[in-house]
Parts: C-alpha cells; sequence; structure tokens
C-alpha cells in the first residue's frame, strides 16, 4: 500500500499500523526567507508564512494590541491489558488552530479545527472582536526563533509499531503474578503522544516544537485474608519509544506490588494537627499546592491569592529556596519553549526565604512589567494560555532525613500521594495520602493509608523548619488542571518537615 | 453540520469498516458549538468562541477490539486509510471474546416521547444579550461593600448534537443545549482572600435564572471570612445539597460493571443487601422531560429505563455494560447513570439544622480522595459550625475520615431541597458521627 505521506502524518494510524513517517513535502516559498525546520512546520499545517500574516492582519483589523497563532497536531495511542491479555487499544488524532487577540489585558479566542485560509480567517474575525476601533496593521518581519531541546528523542513514536509494543505491557503483568501470589487483578496501560506545535505572533516571532510524551503504568490489586487492597505505580517522561524497556517493566511490577503489600494492616493516626514529615520526590505536591498555584500570576493580578501582597518579603526560613523550571531533561513537565513563543526559564519563586518572583503569561508579566517567565502554556489549540507550573521543586537544606524523622515525638510520614488541590484565596490546599508511615518517639512505627491532609500555604510554608539534603525529583504522572485545562507538570522535594498541618484520622 | 450529513458519514465510515475486514463497528460523529463571555472589572476579560466536531469508532476484528477518534472527518481518503490502519492494528491485539456490540433486543428502536432536551431558540440568541446578562451580573455586587477585591462573572451557553449508528442494527440522534451563569467574588478582611461562587444553568435560555447569582456569590464569600478550623472530634454532618454529589459519586462508582470485575469495588457482591440506612432511596429515571440527564438511550445505543438504584438502604441495581455484564455473566444495565433522584424528606436546609444540637454543615470540599476497593475516604470541608440550629462561625482547613459502607448507615436526615438543575438531583443530607479532623 502507498500512503500519502502528509494525510498519513495527519491520520496517525501509524502507531496502530506501523508504517515509517516520511519527511513532509515541501512547499516553495519565495518572498520570504525560512529555515528547512521552519518549512517542514509550515507544510505540516499546509500554510504559507503569506496565509500566516494574512491571518493575523484579520485578527488585528479591530484595533487589538496583539495576536497569535497556535497550530496543533497531536496523535496519541494506548494499549490496555486487562485480566491477561493486551486487549484494547484506542488511536487518537486532534488538529487545528487556536486565534488569540488581546487588547490591553482583554481576551478574545476562537479556534478551527482546520487550517484552510478562509476557515482561519473567519475565527481570526470572531477573536478580533475583543476589540473596537479598526487600525491598520503593520505586519513585522517573520522572526525565527531557535530553541534548545530538553527532549530529544531516539526513535519517534509514529515509527513504532503496535507489535512492538504489546511486549513490553504484556511483561508488566506477567512479572506482576510472577512476584507475588496475592496479585487477583492487574490493568496494564501504555500511552503515548506526539504533538506537533506552531506558533506565530503579530511581532513575526515564529517558534515550533515537537512534543513527545511516553506513559507506562500498572494498577494492582491483591487479596489477603478476604481482604483487598490496590496501588498503582507509573512513569510519565517526554520520550520516544526508547522509553519501554525490560528495567521500567521491572521498576514498575516491583514498585506496584511493594506499594500494594504495603496497605495491608494499614491503619489511621489520631486526627488532629500532627507534624508531617514529607519524603523526598513525590512530596512535591505540597508545593504545587501550597505555593506554586498560588504564586501563579493570573491570581495575583487580580488580586485574588493569598500571596497577592507578599513580593519581596520573607515567608520562609532561609534555607528555602523555591524553583519552578521547565528546562528539567525528558521531564513529563518540560518544554522547549511555552505557548507563547516565550524562553523556558529557571525560575526561584522563593529564594533564601524571600519571595521572589510570580509564574507569568503574557498578561500578566505586561502588567507587572518583568520578563515573561515562559510559564504561558495551554492544553490544546482549542485553550487560551494561562500562567501554568512546569517543573516545581525545593532544593536541598540543611538537615538530614534521620535527624528530621527523630524530632518528632507522634507524627507522620508521608511519600504516597494520588492527588491535592487548593484554594486559591482563602490558602487552604490539600494533598491526599495513599500510604505513610506513624511516627512514634522519633521512630517510623505501623502503616498508614487513605487519609487527606489539608494546611493553610503561607502558614506551611513558614512552619517548614527542617529540610534535608536527599532531594529527589517526583517519578508518577502528574496532571495539572486549572481553568479547566490539564497539562502535564513536574515536582520534587528533598525531605523536609511541617510543623503541623492537620491530618485526617480517627478521634479517641 | 446537518443531522443529515452526520448520519450520512457515519454510515459510510460504518461501511468502509465492514468491507475492510471488521466485523461489527460503531461510528458516532458529533459536533459542540459554545462561546463564553467573562466580564471583570466592568469590561469583558474573555470573549472565546468553540466550534468542534469529530468521529468516534469503535472496531470488532476477529473478536479483537480497538477504538479510533479523529477531528478531521472532511476528507474521506484520509478517514478511509485511518479506518484500515486501525483494522490492520486491531489484528495484533489478544482476542477477547467478550467484546461485541449490544444485542440488538436491547437496542432503542425510535418512537420515544420528546424529553426537550435541546432549546429551539438556540441560534438566535442574541450576542449582545449575552453580553449583557454578564454585565449585570456583576453590576449586582460591584462597589457593594468595602471588603471586594475582585469580581469575575461569566456568561456561557453551548449546543451539541450526535448521531450514533452500530452495524447490528442501531441509529439514533440526540441533542441537547445549556445556558449557564456564574459569579465569583473575593473579599478580604487584611488577611485571607477567601472566594465565594454561584452559578445557575438551564436548557432554555427563557427559563435561565438571572438574579442574584453575583448577590450569592458575594454572600457566601463574606461568610467565609474568619474561617478557622475547630476541635477535632465525632460529630453530626450536614451536607448542602449541591455538594451531596461528593460523598454519593463513589458509591456509584463501587456499582460500576468495571470495578466489580476488576476487585476495585467495595459493594461486590452486595445486590439486595443493606448498604445504607432505611432514609436512602434513590432512583434513575431517564424519562425526566427537561432533565439534565434525560436520555432515550445510552453510549452504547441501549434502550433507557427507569430504575430502582437504592430503595430504603438496599442495594437494586449495578451499572453494568454490554462488556463486563459477559465477563461477569451478568444481565446488562447500563454503563452509565442519567437522571439520580434522591428521594426528598419534609423538611428543608432549615429545619435540618434546626435539629442540630452541635455539629458541621458542610459547603465545600477541599480535595480528597477514596479507596474504591475498601471504601475508605477522607476529603477536605469547609463549612459552618452549627450549635443548637444555628451557624456559630465559618469552619475550614478541616477532614473528614471514614468508610462509605458506614456512613450511609449513618444517614439520619434527608432535606427536601433537591436541586433539580443537574442530572443528580440531591437535597441536603445529614449523617451522624463523622469523624472531623482540626484542631
Amino acid at each position: 500500500m502507498t500512503l500519502d505521506r502528509r494525510s498519513f502524518i495527519k491520520t496517525g494510524g501509524a502507531a496502530v499500523a506501523g508504517t515509517m513517517v516520511l519527511p513532509p513535502l515541501l512547499k516553495s516559498c519565495q518572498n520570504i526567507q525560512i529555515s528547512p525546520d521552519v518549512k517542514s512546520y509550515l507544510d505540516h499545517f499546509e500554510v504559507t508564512p503569506e496565509m500566516l500574516q494574512k491571518v493575523i492582519a484579520e485578527a488585528m483589523s479591530k484595533g487589538g494590541d496583539y495576536a497569535d497563532l497556535f497550530f496543533e497536531h497531536t496523535i496519541s495511542n494506548s494499549l490496555g491489558l486487562e485480566d491477561g491479555k493486551v486487549n484494547s487499544s484506542n488511536s487518537n488524532v486532534d488538529y487545528g488552530v487556536g486565534i488569540r487577540v488581546l487588547k490591553g489585558d482583554q481576551t478574545g479566542f476562537a479556534y478551527t479545527e482546520s487550517t484552510s485560509l478562509q476557515d482561519m480567517l473567519k475565527v481570526a474575525k470572531t477573536a478580533a472582536n475583543i476589540a473596537n476601533d479598526p487600525v491598520t496593521f503593520n505586519q513585522g518581519e517573520l522572526i525565527e526563533k531557535t530553541i534548545p531541546n530538553y527532549y530529544k528523542v531516539t526513535q519517534k513514536w509514529e515509527n513504532s509499531t503496535i507489535e512492538e509494543k504489546i511486549p513490553f505491557v504484556q511483561k508488566v503483568n506477567d512479572r506482576l503474578y510472577e512476584l507475588d501470589e496475592k496479585v487477583t487483578k492487574a490493568r496494564v496501560f501504555q500511552r503515548d503522544e506526539t504533538s506537533y506545535v506552531m506558533f506565530y505572533s503579530s511581532e513575526g516571532l515564529l517558534t515550533f516544537d515537537y512534543r513527545p510524551m511516553a506513559t507506562l503504568g500498572v494498577v494492582c490489586v491483591m487479596e489477603k485474608d478476604g481482604v483487598i487492597e490496590n496501588d498503582y505505580s507509573a512513569r510519565s517522561v517526554r520520550m520516544g519509544f526508547e522509553f519501554m524497556n525490560d528495567d521500567l517493566v521491572e521498576e514498575l511490577a516491583q514498585e506496584a506490588v511493594k506499594k500494594t503489600n504495603f496497605l495491608f494492616g494499614a491503619g489511621k493516626p489520631k486526627a488532629g494537627e500532627l507534624p508531617v514529615v514529607l519524603g523526598a520526590g513525590g512530596s512535591g505536591i505540597l508545593l504545587h499546592e501550597a505555593m506554586g498555584h498560588p504564586f501563579e500570576a493570573d491570581f495575583n493580578r487580580k488580586g485574588e491569592s493569598i500571596f497577592s501582597d507578599k513580593m519581596g518579603k520573607s515567608i520562609a526560613k532561609d534555607f528555602i529556596n523555591i524553583v519552578e523550571d521547565g528546562t528539567m531533561e525528558y521531564n513529563r513537565g518540560a518544554i522547549n519553549v511555552d505557548d507563547e513563543g516565550n524562553d523556558v526559564k529557571k525560575v526561584y519563586l522563593v529564594k533564601d526565604g524571600v519571595l521572589e518572583s510570580y509564574l507569568h503569561d503574557r498578561i500578566s508579566a505586561k502588567y507587572y512589567g518583568v520578563d515573561p517567565t515562559g510559564n504561558g502554556r495551554r492544553q490544546s489549540f482549542r485553550h487560551v494560555p494561562l500562567p501554568r507550573m512546569r517543573i516545581t521543586y525545593m532544593e536541598n537544606g540543611p538537615h538530614t532525613t534521620e535527624e528530621i524523622i527523630s524530632s518528632v515525638d507522634y507524627g507522620v510520614y508521608v511519600d504516597n500521594f494520588t492527588n491535592g488541590q487548593v484554594k486559591i484565596g482563602a490558602g487552604d490546599f490539600t494533598f491526599f495520602v495513599k500510604s505513610g508511615m506513624l511516627i512514634e518517639n522519633g521512630k517510623l512505627t505501623t502503616p498508614i493509608k487513605d487519609i487527606n491532609i489539608i494546611g493553610n500555604g503561607p502558614q506551611a510554608l513558614a512552619d517548614i523548619t527542617m529540610a534535608a539534603g536527599d532531594y529527589q525529583t517526583a517519578t508518577g504522572t502528574w496532571t495539572c488542571g486549572k481553568g479547566g485545562q490539564s497539562v502535564p507538570v513536574g515536582m520534587g522535594l528533598p525531605s523536609v518537615l511541617v510543623k503541623k498541618l492537620t491530618v485526617g484520622g480517627t478521634s479517641a | 453540520m446537518t443531522k443529515d450529513e452526520k448520519y450520512s458519514i457515519a454510515k459510510w465510515a460504518m461501511e468502509h469498516a465492514i468491507q475492510n475486514g471488521a466485523q461489527q463497528a460503531r461510528v458516532i460523529i458529533y459536533n459542540n458549538n459554545s462561546s463564553q463571555i467573562e466580564v471583570r472589572n466592568e469590561k469583558i476579560d474573555k470573549l472565546q468562541e468553540s466550534n468542534q466536531s469529530g468521529m468516534r469508532i469503535n472496531l470488532y476484528v476477529d473478536n479483537k477490539y480497538s477504538s479510533i477518534s479523529t477531528n478531521r472527518i472532511s476528507n474521506k481518503e484520509e478517514l478511509a486509510k485511518f479506518i484500515e490502519e486501525a483494522i490492520a492494528g486491531t489484528r495484533y491485539l489478544a482476542e477477547d471474546e467478550f467484546r461485541t456490540l449490544p444485542d440488538p433486543d436491547r437496542y432503542y428502536k425510535g418512537n420515544g416521547p420528546d424529553l426537550k432536551t435541546v432549546d429551539s431558540k438556540f441560534k438566535t440568541v442574541d450576542p449582545q444579550q449575552k453580553v449583557k446578562d454578564a454585565f449585570m451580573l456583576e453590576k449586582e455586587v460591584l462597589g457593594s461593600d468595602d471588603r471586594i477585591i475582585s469580581v469575575s462573572t461569566s456568561y456561557s451557553d453551548g449546543m451539541s448534537g450526535s448521531v450514533m449508528v452500530a452495524s447490528n442494527g442501531f441509529e439514533g440522534d440526540s441533542e441537547n443545549s445549556y445556558y449557564s451563569l456564574s459569579a465569583s467574588v473575593s473579599v478580604t478582611d487584611g488577611t485571607a482572600r477567601p472566594r465565594g461562587g454561584w452559578y445557575e444553568s438551564s436548557i432554555f435560555s427563557d427559563k435561565l435564572i438571572r438574579k442574584d447569582i453575583g448577590k450569592k456569590a458575594l454572600k457566601r464569600a463574606l461568610e467565609r471570612l474568619g474561617q478557622a478550623k475547630i476541635g477535632s472530634g465525632k460529630m453530626p454532618m450536614i451536607v448542602e445539597n449541591k455538594m451531596v454529589g461528593q460523598p454519593l459519586r463513589p458509591l456509584i462508582s463501587a456499582l460500576n460493571g468495571g470495578s466489580i470485575q476488576q476487585k476495585q469495588s467495595f459493594l461486590i457482591g452486595m445486590k439486595g443487601e443493606k448498604i445504607g440506612s432505611d432514609l436512602m432511596t434513590i432512583v434513575d429515571d431517564p424519562f425526566i422531560v427537561s432533565g439534565r440527564g434525560s436520555r432515550l438511550f445510552d453510549s452504547e445505543g441501549m434502550a433507557t429505563e427507569k430504575r430502582s438504584v437504592v430503595e430504603n438502604g438496599v442495594l437494586k441495581t449495578y451499572y453494568i455494560d454490554t462488556y463486563y455484564a459477559k465477563k461477569l455473566e451478568m444481565e446488562a444495565t447500563s454503563g452509565s447513570t442519567t437522571n439520580l433522584v434522591f428521594k426528598p424528606g419534609e423538611k428543608d436546609l432549615e429545619g435540618l439544622l434546626a435539629d442540630i444540637d452541635r455539629g458541621i454543615l458542610v459547603t465545600g470540599f477541599n480535595g480528597g480522595n477514596s479507596n474504591g476497593a475498601t471504601g475508605d475516604f477522607s476529603f477536605g470541608i469547609e463549612g459552618f459550625l452549627v450549635e443548637k440550629g444555628k451557624l456559630i462561625q465559618p469552619v475550614a482547613e478541616m477532614n473528614i475520615t471514614g468508610n462509605f459502607k458506614q456512613l450511609w448507615k449513618d444517614l439520619v436526615a434527608v432535606g427536601s431541597d433537591v436541586d433539580n438543575t443537574r442530572s443528580w438531583q440531591l437535597p441536603s443530607l445529614v449523617f451522624d458521627n463523622v469523624d472531623f479532623s482540626g484542631i
């Protein structure tokens, strides 16, 4: 079967059928100087520089200050194993362009699922309506931006076949049953996603990015003495097919069995305010909820965040440094360029205990008169960019893990979480602990499970009285939701002690 | 896209799948149009318009199963290849004898009642009126209290339509519309900046409640000023009607065929058994005229039926789709809820509170989760301390922790205040002996 290569890229059936994707056909561009890389993206979306300029001119025709176009083509594939067999698959193709017009801090936005000039002009006209005084717009020169690559791919998912993927999914299941005879059910899921994105603004800036995402995970159900427990383990990173390997399979199976086993016999702590030791790694959820979200500049610009008047002030012990970074290689939260064409920076939110920066998108950076931080992200071409986290972590502190645990008379040690949430204005944040340990007289004693922990952001930040030197980046598949949009994120933390948080449990 | 155009593409895709090796296929073509206007500081903050369409196909090839979806449906040549490649890929999967389309006897055969789920005037609503509505909400509150720091209001509407065809003899289509107005107000007393929100929504533009939304949001924000946690202990918990979905959702998930078959349900083997107090009676009614969850057929095309879910605390049904019915060797019901109606009691919220000596009224949840296999739960909450029927002080930063098997048995009172603007029509509820953690 011969395939027209361009339509083939878009249908993305490759993952199911498993054929090579060839380089896209190149179109000639006589007037505007562009690189072969840019040409390949323009051709991918079947547009020319002249078309982009026409659409931008229409978007700016009612007097907008700024406009941008965000093209996206995403192909995702997943495999599912249930009851011992890889017995379902899904493939999805999503394609379109979002057009945004800004007038001051006002936004007009519309999108189309076609990139024909006619359809793009139509939605550009809709988005343009946010402004209301027609002017002549002078198109700038097209500026190509070279961006770094934090997720170099060895084997693209489009070049990988379902036949190649299936054995790894099957092996996770088989290892699970081999590891522990208490395993009664397993569900394994594999998912890969490839996004081509291209951005063009009324300032002439053109950027593009190739964004892979790979996920493998397993839900493990075990039965012991008539009690059923389940837990899961998963990894998700920006990599190609090289992500799938036997070491990963082994790691996931071992972890799932270990985590599920841990739950049998686990109890609940005493309800109320307790010292909480957050183990290194996944405990970064504390930063994500308690600090990351309230530091997002849109909430602060509107005065809605509990941190709105704290810039430049000391908000934590002086050994605390909190970083927001999109440049960690292969991390789920990494991006080569943000969704507004800005460089992705490593930003200190808190330096030596002092609040130094919010997380900005274009609108808020302009409002605060600061440089963009590269935090303008969107779920897809159907969504407007918002200030969003990428990878949020705390740097190492001066204490040791042993010192921290031994300092607690009665409290909890937690290191396995499922989800969290925050109320931006009140500052109350929560995270759900799947499992942890009780600390009694400075020692880890009995397992605990299924409890919610709730605290107040500024108070919790001030209450971090110890931080260890055992920093870890969280593994797992964190996805952050805000304003109806989901984006992949990362997090990390050294072990820390929060003097007191309210821990769910049982009353005497 | 007209309904006829949708049917035409759907049937073409279905036939193409069958001609190229699938024994069975189901195709859905959908489109959604929506608009949203957000207002802030007496200006339009955001104007958004959305028009979306796409196709989903379920393929059954030699006892193997896959699903595919795409929003690139205008080019038939491309679609044809997509379907052919997917069929080729499906052949690599393991056989699964339980994967089939539903028994055709169970299909909706047409001629059902008009459930009135769409506003025929949707396309004629004046855009200027939408903008006016959003500004009107803002006017209700702007400048009415010194403690206000931010007001956001929004208008949104949407219409969706889909057609579904299946190769063993199903054809059906549905249309839904909604209109919604919402307000969010942030206030401060110099320390925290709590936010309060309210919204109204309706299937019909002329039935949408437009008054007092801003005022209610402001009231809910102001009430939160000075909120604090109180001492831990076991107390009665009153859950406001709009929040009852939180404790009910995990129970409904536990009735799902997949959860049962995969042993991730705390209600395995409980059909016919007591799972809650006598006051717990829930009916799934797909035929409520203009109910938000009303429908004549489910996502597989099976004709919907009115079902008793829980009657006086006794579990009457599971939610089982065709696939899990075969795996479990049970009869398929339906994989999802329609309108879930909780049988109301005699007293409104005030009446329920009047009977409380000391307890907590929960008006919002904050995070938390539950263990599907065991029923253990722990959620963050906010609300009010209630003493002798009176709201004493706002509370927050507290958790409730327990097990759903016990919680629903501790249901001691049911309100009369069923909220029928949602598909889950629930009243306020009172539970006894709930573990609250605070100070």
